[in-house]
């Protein structure tokens, strides 16, 4: 943690600048939920009757699946319309990564980091496909917890607890309760 | 306009992300690991910063109330934020800074993204049986409410009695000084060199 990051007080007012200015002209940042509004995309393309205009929706569009249907078809909606806020400020952030990693941000250095941390090498040696198949269900674990949960780190832990929502202190509660002990399992050993 | 707001927000909370360090695993999993907690701090100070800033600039009228969006506090908030810290602390990455990542060059990331996206949609087809048959629905303690008055009618505070100011900028200074008396290690032997700045 040296290399292209700030020292935590300038990064962590960065961050906040990012979550004050998003409430103050738009509302609060959320990432999660895209997950679902990508997927739902493709699955109208591979089955076109999975999202349908409905006048009588509030959204103006229904689902015969009862997640996307949800809140008057909201999530419905943004999937035949990916040209909206939430999803392309996903997109955005993207962007800005890749940006701050082009103008001397964080960066994977070598070709080894650019597959697995350091930490998890000394761990579990550099094979790549043990790394990527660890991070494929890590990445199905989080996304259907953060589903259940109604939001992530960004939605829940940064925007809620800035609002003091009930929901994001219970979220990063929840969170924080499994991942350090297993970080701890995981990681504090030294085996290699 | 709005999708102006949304590539200019987006560009700088991706560019914040990774300025704060927090797209790169290894310091997420140190931080987990209470190895080196300096990206703990800057998020801390974060939710510090932001709660004194968007409590003040409600109080003044700066802020519409009618941005405030407060999340509905149920079971499966507990669960949900349970399952995703054992991802979190495997992988290193959530679902923000997992796609920033990877749009730094890291391939991990990809693989979980689409990890990701097969479990946002097993989610999806699992909605409808989840909310007939348990009740990981079941609201906790009145649902959409925060902690201090916000002036959005929309949503009850827990504590009335005191002016919802105070305690959304008393959280955010009592963040910030939390931020700055964590200690940056806790826990294993020191990993970065330079761990003690």
């Amino acid at each position: 943690m040296c290399k292209g990051v700030l020292p935590w007080m300038a990064g962590g007012a960065l961050l906040a600048l990012a979550f004050f200015l998003a409430v103050l002209f738009v509302k609060p940042i959320g990432v999660s939920t895209q997950f679902v509004i990508a997927d739902a995309a493709v699955w109208d393309i591979v089955q076109p009757d999975i999202i349908v205009a409905d006048d009588t929706a509030k959204s103006g569009y229904a689902s015969p699946n009862a997640y996307l249907n949800k809140s008057g078809g909201k999530y419905a909606a943004a999937a035949k319309d990916l040209l909206n806020y939430s999803f392309v400020f996903v997109l955005a952030m993207m962007g800005g990564a890749a940006l701050s990693a082009i103008l001397k941000g964080d960066k994977p250095h070598s070709a080894t980091q650019k597959t697995m941390p350091p930490v998890w090498e000394n761990r579990f040696g550099n094979q790549t496909a043990k790394r990527y198949i660890a991070c494929f269900i890590a990445g199905f674990i989080v996304l259907f917890g953060a589903r259940l949960a109604g939001g992530c780190t960004s939605g829940h832990m940064m925007s809620g607890m800035m609002q003091t929502a009930l929901s994001g202190y219970i979220f990063a509660l929840g969170a924080f309760a499994t991942a350090i002990p297993l970080a701890i399992l995981l990681f504090n050993r030294t085996t290699r | 306009m709005e999708l102006t707001f949304a590539i200019i927000f987006g560009l700088l909370f991706g560019f914040a992300l990774n300025r704060a360090g927090a797209t790169n695993p290894e310091n997420i999993i140190n931080m987990l690991r209470l190895n080196d907690l300096r990206l703990m701090k800057a998020i801390i100070f974060a939710i510090g910063l932001s709660a004194a800033a968007l409590f003040s600039g409600l109080a003044i009228g700066f802020i519409d109330p009618a941005h405030i969006s407060i999340k509905t506090a149920y079971i499966g908030v507990l669960i949900g934020g349970a399952l995703l810290g054992i991802g979190f602390a495997i992988a290193g990455y959530c679902p923000g800074t997992g796609l920033a990542a990877f749009a730094t060059g890291r391939k991990d990331a990809l693989f979980f993204i689409i990890g990701g996206l097969c479990g946002a949609f097993i989610y999806t087809l699992s909605f409808g049986w989840l909310a007939e048959n348990t009740a990981v629905f079941t609201d906790i303690a009145g649902g959409s409410v925060s902690l201090a008055q916000t002036g959005n009618d929309k949503y009850d505070a827990l504590i009335t009695s005191v002016p919802g100011t105070v305690i959304g900028v008393g959280f955010g200074l009592v963040m910030m000084i939390i931020a700055a008396v964590l200690p940056v290690h806790l826990l294993g032997p020191k990993t970065a060199p330079d761990q003690d700045d």
